[in-house]
């Protein structure tokens, strides 16, 4: 069993962050992580980093911007903490030496990004979060932080009481990639998930392969409760072909839509007649495929984004990685013609449930970055906004863990008894269990760390032999896909209902299916078949839960349209979607929006751009 | 098909009270009919093989029978347009073989899992497009690295050299202000721009002959990340003399004979030799004007 106050699981971003801020403030601390860390996803973020660095502007108005981008679904105290401290986050990262792109006066740039009063985003070319990424590793190798890479955490080690309010997260259990050996990681503070997104429920997205929602799926089986989990971004602008992200820079700066007809839709149809391309991400998207509904899409398929009228100079100053990923992944020079492209899935608004300092119900569990919701973007997340929540966030958590000074949280979290009860008609038995899955197993309270760790550490090694043991049944594969495939068809940009109960149909065959699951590859040497089969498993839970939540929201807000319900409901709906994993089943209920910030309220408004 | 075929027997029906010779030239063309469709199935199965890619992969797991001995293994992938030698892979374990073992994440050049040998030189699957290949398309892991299993190799000595260059930002002439900007000129964030680009694939590395030969020797990658940090302006002076005694070291620069195979195989078009090439100068440089 290895031993450490504090285990991170995953190295992206958030990951890297935490690690480090827990560090200074005295933990010993490890990285367990499925990828060596600059494999992470967040090196494939493109845009920028929002925070109000200059005169002119203020973290007020960047929280008046999330706010309303999140159409009045964030919760204030941490959305305001995000714009609070973004600002020096961002020079934290520039001290550390990251290349941001300069002005001529050798101040880091910033340009305009949708949903923004202010032009923001701190940049790097069109590859900041690689350089975040890179520049996050490097303070982790200098500290000499402990990393486990290509070790792939199985379950939480969570003590096992009725409420889960009252169970405590004492390590982590892992299966090395190269060897096949399951391993025990005990805890003393605390986990701290930063496991990043879940895009692969869906078949078009900018997310990586390891993209599997692993966190959020370990967290709900925990009995902590999944906050807003239909609250899915579909990124306007990536390629078609692939789903590769062409980043919101190139309209920030000053690309332009065009449909089949060369019309400028997003003014000349009325989409957003003040801010046109650079209108919210999930405005655009819709913009995008209305033209293509209504028959004036390339191909029946896209539109077209033309940056050509920027000239060569400025494309190769500020995106010129754009150019090589058009070039690459779509046979398309982005100098000399349009690039192809339509809506994809590129980012988890919903998430583990956490309070500002990333704390989850379960004592010592804690959850950063994608995986988990504060929630800073609601219903809708400001492109510009993901890259300051992973270090802002990432730093809160880290601190908190280890024990350093932090205020009084005001977000609450984990379900009162007077937690207003959710219902919602679903077509099929959802999230039925099977044998040794469920984590809350009614067993005898184990109460020291070690007794907590090591009964979990059996468990999975029963799992992992148990689906080795098997030479025949059905492959991971096929169950991936038919989820993938029901997921991208029913539970996209526009929803209606029936098409979210074939979902949910769909996802209880998969769930049935899975029962007969096998391993082909006996190996116990770099088993990626058998990592593969495990990460489908959360995909199940996860496509569940957005499914269950978008069908469970009947009004239209943000990123979540609904064709029957076409109006957002404030009277009604001004609350969170939470899912808790309970005694074997989902159970739905609702948390209000907590939208009294520091020095303000935000009162909803007509959200129009 | 169905439906030529209920035409066809159709018209047999209503010819019934026709002459026998009409009944003939009826089930002629029913037949020829038929044929016809025969011949456009076949075509069609034809075009499809033709539409398939032949890829050879070299197997290995230590601890399998049948893979102890490292192999080629055959795989006729259905082609569609753009597709890369990763989603032909992907392809292939998915629906063939879900042992077929290799490294992938991102799948946008970005990540810098998915170096592998093909053809003969050393890519990115992710970035490479199979009609750019010959066929049958040879894919193999990483030359000069220590096999795990299929397409994984192990990749610790490449980060341990990566490592161990003090791959981190340091300097004494940090501005007080918690949001003081230390500045940087466009044209030294221009000079260093390409440096900060790798990806750690180990593509560089594994082209490297004199890497090959020196296990001790830093490689182009590290070396890179030296100069992304030696060439910095912020880093200072002080800190790009004690930078240029780490890439000078007797398994560092000197050891580079510029054959510039790193720099024809960087997917991110980093120009390794020249970085190399570069640092020898300003070392050469420090060194005069320390004696």
């Amino acid at each position: 069993m290895y031993e450490y106050d504090v285990i991170v699981v995953g190295a992206g971003g958030a990951g890297l962050r935490s690690a480090i801020a827990a560090q200074e403030a005295g933990a010993d601390v490890a990285m367990v992580t499925k990828l060596h860390p600059v494999r992470s996803h967040t090196g494939a973020a493109e845009g920028g980093i929002n925070a109000a660095l200059r005169d002119g502007d203020d973290w007020e108005l960047h929280a008046y911007d999330t706010m309303k981008g999140s159409d009045y679904l964030a919760d204030a105290p941490a959305a305001e903490a995000l714009c609070q401290e973004s600002p020096e986050e961002a020079i934290q990262l520039e001290h550390w030496g990251m290349a941001f792109s300069r002005e001529d006066d050798g101040r880091v740039s910033q340009r305009p990004f949708g949903g923004l009063s202010f032009p923001r985003t701190t940049y790097a070319g069109a590859e900041t979060g690689h350089h975040l990424l890179h520049t996050l590793y490097e303070q982790v190798v200098k500290r000499g932080i402990d990393v486990f890479d290509e070790w792939y955490v199985l379950n939480l080690a969570v003590s096992d009481e009725e409420r889960p309010d009252d169970r405590t997260c004492h390590g982590v259990v892992a299966y090395e990639t190269a060897t096949g050996n399951v391993e025990a990681f005990a805890a003393e503070d605390g986990v701290i998930l930063a496991t990043g997104g879940l895009g692969q429920v869906y078949d078009h997205t900018t997310n990586a392969v390891a993209n599997t929602g692993d966190g959020v799926a370990m967290a709900y089986r925990a009995g902590v409760p999944a906050e807003d989990m239909e609250m899915i971004q579909f990124h306007p602008t990536t390629l078609p072909s692939t789903g590769v992200l062409i980043s919101e820079g190139v309209r920030g700066e000053g690309g332009i839509l065009y449909n089949d007809e060369g019309e400028r839709f997003m003014f000349e149809h009325g989409y957003a007649n003040n801010d046109g391309e650079l209108a919210s991400r999930d405005v655009v998207a819709r913009a995008e495929l209305t033209e293509v509904n209504e028959g004036r899409g390339i191909e029946d398929e896209y539109v077209h984004l033309d940056m050509r009228h920027l000239g060569e100079e400025r494309i190769v100053d500020r995106l010129e990685n754009i150019l090589h990923l058009a070039a690459d992944f779509e046979g398309v020079d982005g100098l000399e013609e349009p690039m192809p492209v339509k809506p994809g899935q590129h980012y988890a608004m919903g998430g583990i449930e956490t309070d500002e300092y990333g704390q989850t119900c379960v004592d010592g569990l804690y959850a950063v970055g994608e995986c988990a919701c504060a929630s800073v973007h609601g219903a809708n997340r400001l492109g510009g906004n993901a890259l300051p929540e992973l270090t802002v966030f990432g730093k809160r958590a880290g601190t908190h863990v280890a024990g350093g000074e932090t205020e009084a949280p005001k977000i609450t979290v984990g379900k009162t008894d007077d937690a207003e009860p959710g219902e919602v008609n679903v077509p099929v038995e959802l999230g039925e269990p099977w044998e040794g899955e469920a984590v809350a197993d009614g067993g005898a309270a184990a109460d020291t760390t070690e007794a907590v760790v090591e009964r979990t550490l059996e468990r999975e090694r029963e799992r992992v032999n148990r689906l080795l043991d098997r030479d025949e049944g059905t492959k991971h594969s096929e169950i991936r896909a038919a989820v993938q495939h029901t997921m991208t068809k029913n539970v996209n940009v526009f929803r209606e209902e029936g098409a979210l109960k074939e979902a949910l149909a769909d996802i209880h065959a998969a769930r049935q299916r899975y029962r007969d699951v096998y391993v082909a590859d006996p190996s116990s040497t770099y088993n990626t078949d058998l990592i593969q089969t495990i990460e489908t498993r959360n995909l199940l839970d996860i496509a569940e839960m957005i499914t269950m939540g978008a069908l469970a929201r009947e009004e239209f807000r943000g990123a979540h349209w609904r064709k029957q319900y076409q109006e957002r409901k404030d009277e009604e709906w001004l609350k969170h979607t939470m899912v808790s994993w309970s005694n074997g089943s989902p159970e739905l209920w609702y948390k209000p929006v907590v939208l009294e910030g520091e020095n303000q309220t935000y009162e909803p408004k007509e959200r129009s751009y | 098909m169905s439906t030529q075929r209920q035409q066809a027997e159709t018209e047999t029906d209503s010819a019934e009270t026709e002459t026998g010779q009409e009944q003939r030239l009826d089930e002629k063309r029913r037949r020829a009919e038929e044929r016809e469709r025969e011949r456009v199935e076949a075509e069609e199965r034809t075009a499809a093989d033709a539409e398939r890619y032949h890829l050879k992969v070299f197997r290995y797991d230590p601890e399998v029978a049948g893979k102890q001995e490292p192999r080629f293994d055959d795989f006729h992938v259905p082609y569609e347009p753009g597709m890369t030698v990763l989603d032909a892979l992907i392809y292939a374990r998915d629906q063939f073989d879900a042992s077929l073992t290799f490294r992938h994440s991102c799948r946008q050049a970005i990540c810098g899992s998915d170096a592998l040998f093909i053809n003969g030189s050393q890519r990115l699957g992710c970035q490479t497009q199979l009609s750019d290949l010959d066929q049958p398309v040879r894919i193999e892991p990483l030359p000069h690295s220590e096999v795990v299993k299929d397409l994984v190799v192990d990749m610790e000595h490449f980060y341990d050299q990566m490592e161990s260059v003090e791959p981190y930002f340091q300097t004494t002439d940090r501005p007080d202000g918690e949001l003081e900007e230390q500045r940087q000129s466009r044209e030294n964030r221009e000079k260093i721009k390409k440096s900060t680009r790798c990806i750690w694939c180990g593509a560089c590395m594994s082209s490297c002959n004199i890497a090959a030969g020196d296990n001790e020797y830093l490689g182009p990658a590290a070396i890179n990340k030296a100069y992304r940090f030696a060439m910095d302006e912020r880093e200072g002076e002080d800190m790009k003399q004690r930078r240029l005694e780490i890439i000078e070291q007797e398994h560092g620069v000197w050891r580079c004979q510029t054959q510039f195979s790193c720099t024809e195989v960087c997917p991110k078009d980093i120009p390794l030799t020249e970085h190399i090439q570069e640092l020898k100068r300003e070392a050469v440089k420090s060194n005069l004007k320390f004696w």
